[in-house]
């Protein structure tokens, strides 16, 4: 368990005297592809591998997840334009890196997920809707962590992937083979959290896979503002690999991540991914991306998004007929009708209920001013009862 | 009974959480072979393993947010902060992610984790080293925080916060570390979160906590020489506050001296001041008056004996209060 320190001569000051900068930390690193965006196969020596078991099954499984969680986030939009939620925040162009990865982990891996991972959720089998009692205002949280490996929405930036490792050394100390998997953006990995989260997992050699999702755009802020080097490129300072894969390829998603959780499985410690995607929608519904990039680039990433992608492959191979397609719209408006339901059904919690859950234990000031609110709302109602009586008079 | 130093105390204590149940660890900077920077924790790492007694990297977010998993895995990991002044990195996991995780989840989640702090003045050391942030904790809901002010308490509570199913910080008074005084390892007499009365009297109540209730009851006694009777309370918890026993010690004096070494505004004997005020008034003789540091960054060591509270302040508030 935990790390063996580095012997001494890692740090010898004499071989390092003798050592030179023999690369150049901005250089770009290989983009892993397995699908280009004509849907034309590629192969990879290293991860080609790690996909070899996709059979037209699976992938016409990917293609489903992908469309399901599509028109599930359109639908989510929706309902936030007509008044329902109070804020979303869009997936649109991120299924590929989601569905892709998601897929890849085993039961007994741990999600530690931002607030826009519902592709992710989807995978692990989470209801949808439970997702949407956040943006509805109903619940902070919105399901049980514990039934699905997929920790709640964290919205403080990165702070996630601090407890993704932490939960890492848990299951060190545990002797279990599970994997636990710190999602976050582009902008978030400027957040110190990350930088610490990096040096604990190195540290202790835990079983982390760090996902980094660089769709370009924290919120207005393009990632060149957050980093004069290519994301991945920062693994090797903490002294794991970084991967750079095209997260619009949801093969190749899937391989490199497989790939990366054998690897922490096995003991060999944490892996980045950056998954090199592109925000197409919004940052949330409270934005506009008219303001700050152009049209054009939004018009160069359409041509990429990674369902046409895989549609293509499909269909060009005859892995997937018009029947099949036909029948996943279905069932995505299927999905979105059931989501509108449970949206609509969603009631405000009682107030009182806030008073239950600050503190595990009795607490004298929380009973309180509970009873102290009880005594208040009471008042009103004697007040209301007061006035139908008079008005009956 | 055993008599030993609060450090020395604290140290049992954590020997006997670690001994009681294999999900607790400790972590921390320093605190392994080093046994922290006040040697708390010496000998733990030896005796329970590097596992159990974790020196962590230096970052004390980290420390923390690596806690909180921990602790959704099921352990009950303590964690040192190695100064009062360096907890502020880990500000952001302890109120935003540790407090909140409960409520948030709607009960389903729980995150046990304790936080040793030592904090407070008096120590003759350079900035960063002296603070009393404890006030800025005690704001946020979910959190529980204590201070022992002798042994026995420090033995018994830090026990007691491992015990607790709630995030607890405890803000340890590094300058009575070395105080000394009989535990009785058999019973903690009490539960952790409420105040003891720790000296009877009639004239006025002085509530105190952590470094200042040997000054308190110092005050007491040489105000007993003027004829003065002080009745001292240890607050001992500072979130949630025993508002019971201070009441019912105001109703007896009527009237009541709070005191911190942290500055008085915004701090926790204004909110004591108030919840007495609601609470007693009409037994009230005097306001509550309030012994505190002043609306300053900590000061230099070389004059901080002019900003802690000491017996003459102490004094000069009862004259006030009793002159009334």
């Amino acid at each position: 368990m935990g790390a063996e320190h580095l012997p001494a001569s890692e740090f010898d000051i004499e071989e390092l005297e003798q050592s030179l900068v023999t690369s150049d930390p901005a250089d770009a690193p290989p983009l892993v592809q397995l699908m280009a965006p004509d849907g034309s196969l590629r192969e990879d020596t290293k991860y080609g591998h790690y996909a070899a078991h996709l059979d037209g099954e699976a992938l016409r499984a990917m293609y489903r997840d992908m469309a399901l969680v599509r028109r599930f986030d359109q639908e989510a939009t929706a309902l936030q334009r007509q008044g329902q939620l109070l804020l979303w925040p869009p997936l649109l162009g991120q299924e590929a890196a989601q569905i892709g990865s998601g897929t890849a982990l085993q039961a007994q891996d741990y999600v530690f997920p931002t607030y826009r991972e519902h592709g992710v959720a989807l995978t692990r089998g989470l209801e949808l809707s439970k997702v949407l009692r956040l943006f509805r205002g109903v619940s902070n949280g919105g399901w049980d962590p514990r039934e699905s490996n997929f920790h709640l929405y964290t919205l403080v930036l990165a702070a996630q992937s601090l407890h993704a490792v932490g939960y890492a050394m848990g299951v060190q100390r545990d002797g279990d083979d599970a994997v636990t998997v710190a999602y976050f953006g582009d902008g978030a990995s400027s957040e110190g959290d990350v930088h610490e989260s990096m040096v604990f997992a190195a540290s202790n050699q835990s079983p982390v896979v760090f996902f980094c999702q660089n769709n370009h755009w924290a919120i207005s802020v393009p990632t060149e503002v957050q980093s004069r080097i290519p994301l991945s490129n920062r693994a090797s300072g903490y002294g794991f690999p970084g991967v750079r894969v095209d997260g619009n390829d949801v093969v190749a998603v899937h391989a490199v991540t497989r790939w990366a959780l054998e690897r922490a499985r096995s003991g060999k410690g944490p892996v980045l991914i950056e998954a090199f995607t592109y925000r197409m929608s919004a940052h949330t519904t409270a934005d506009d991306p008219t303001k700050y990039r152009e049209l054009a680039e939004e018009e160069k990433w359409r041509e990429r998004d990674p369902l046409l992608r895989l549609e293509r492959y499909l269909r060009s191979t005859n892995t997937a007929g018009q029947d099949f397609f036909d029948q996943i719209a279905a069932e995505a408006d299927k999905l979105a009708a059931s989501t509108r339901a449970d949206v609509l059904a969603m009631e405000a919690p009682d107030f009182e209920d806030h008073f239950a859950n600050v503190y595990a234990e009795p607490h004298p000031l929380i009973r309180e001013e509970l009873e102290w609110h009880r005594q208040y709302q009471a008042g009103f109602a004697e007040e209301t009862a007061g006035q139908a009586e008079g008005e009956a008079r | 009974m055993a008599t030993m130093t609060i450090a020395k105390a604290i140290t049992s204590g954590l020997r006997a959480v670690l001994a009681d149940d294999p999900k607790t660890l400790i972590m921390g900077e320093d605190i392994g072979k080093l046994g922290g920077v006040y040697r708390v924790t010496e000998g733990l790492q030896a005796e329970f393993g590097a596992d159990r007694v974790v020196d962590t990297p230096l970052a004390e977010s980290g420390i923390l947010g690596t806690a909180i998993g921990l602790s959704f895995r099921g352990y009950r990991p303590i964690c040192e902060i190695q100064f009062d002044g360096f907890v502020f990195p880990a500000f952001n996991q302890i109120t935003t992610q540790l407090a909140k995780i409960r409520s948030r989840s709607s009960g389903m989640l729980s995150a046990p984790v304790v936080i040793r702090i030592p904090y407070g003045g008096g120590i003759g050391s350079i900035e960063h080293h002296s603070e009393s942030p404890e006030a800025l904790f005690a704001h946020t809901a979910g959190l529980r925080i204590i201070t022992p002010s002798n042994p026995h308490d420090a033995y018994w509570m830090t026990q007691q916060a491992v015990a607790c199913q709630d995030p607890v910080i405890i803000f340890e008074p590094k300058r009575r570390y070395w105080l000394k005084g009989e535990v009785d390892t058999e019973s903690a007499g009490r539960d952790a979160f409420s105040a003891q009365v720790v000296r009877e009297g009639t004239d006025v109540t002085i509530v105190a906590y952590g470094p200042l209730v040997p000054v308190a009851l110092a005050a007491a006694e040489a105000a007993q020489e003027d004829g003065n009777s002080v009745e001292v309370i240890d607050l001992r918890s500072i979130s949630p506050i025993d508002f019971d026993t201070v009441t019912a010690s105001v109703e007896k004096t009527g009237r009541l001296i709070v005191t911190h070494e942290a500055p008085t505004f915004g701090g926790i004997g204004g909110e004591i001041a108030a919840r007495v005020a609601e609470r007693a008034f009409l037994s009230m003789e005097a306001p509550v008056l309030r012994v505190g540091g002043f609306h300053m960054p900590y000061p230099l060591a070389k004059v901080e004996e002019q900003y802690l509270p000491d017996i003459d302040r102490l004094l000069e508030a009862l004259d006030r209060s009793l002159a009334y």
